[in-house]
């Protein structure tokens, strides 16, 4: 993670291509297991807001982190996923969890 | 469930135990949704529970996570120590009640 990436400016658009980082630190974080490592499309962005993994431990959370919907598709997410080939995953990724 | 196999959804409305209802109170009260009086994070809540054991957590309801997460939280922050819980378990298990539910939940796992 780069101390760019932590302020409660966004530097991504919607519209961008983002992947999610691929990581597995300790304590309490808000992105899913299954996501991480997958590339997606930002669908809006949704504000900021304290980062929960500081709020989890008793701290402000502070500054607030930019908290993007990003877009998946279903088929890229699940090895041999069956339904249709337009299905979409939409997960809400925090700022430091997204690589361009 | 979280990227695993979970088996059958259950979609059906199950009514929730006294115990429960009063959990969800007492949660809304700490996280300051009601009262204001801001006590703890949904986030604590969440990191207590994703602490407990695999197997515990497992064999747990809904709301048995939260009571165990809450309190723990509870300890964490100073807010009660866990002597004074273990007296107050005592205090509730020689009145004859389990001081947690320990039948299965009926909530949604």
């Amino acid at each position: 993670m780069t101390m760019q990436k932590l302020g409660t400016v966004p530097i991504y658009n919607v519209g961008d291509r983002v992947r999610v980082r691929k990581a597995a630190p300790l304590g309490h974080v808000r992105t899913p297991f299954y996501i991480r490592g997958h590339a997606g499309v930002v669908e809006r962005i949704c504000g900021a807001f304290a980062n929960p993994e500081e709020l989890a431990q008793q701290r402000d959370g502070l500054p607030k982190q930019p908290l993007y919907r990003v877009r998946f598709k279903q088929k890229d997410v699940w090895p041999g996923y069956r339904g249709s080939r337009s299905d979409v995953i939409e997960i809400e990724i925090f700022q430091h969890w997204i690589e361009a | 469930m979280g990227g695993l196999p979970a088996g059958k959804v259950r979609r059906a409305e199950h009514a929730y135990d006294d115990w429960e209802l009063r959990v969800d109170a007492m949660m809304m009260l700490l996280v300051g949704v009601v009262g204001g009086n801001k006590r703890m994070t949904v986030d604590e809540l969440r990191k207590n529970i994703e602490s407990l054991p695999p197997a515990d957590y497992d064999k747990m309801g809904y709301y048995d996570r939260w009571v165990i997460s809450l309190t723990q939280t509870m300890i964490q922050r100073g807010v009660i120590t866990t002597d004074e819980l273990a007296k107050k378990l005592a205090a509730v298990e020689k009145r004859g009640l389990s001081p947690i539910s320990r039948r299965r939940s009926k909530s949604a796992r």
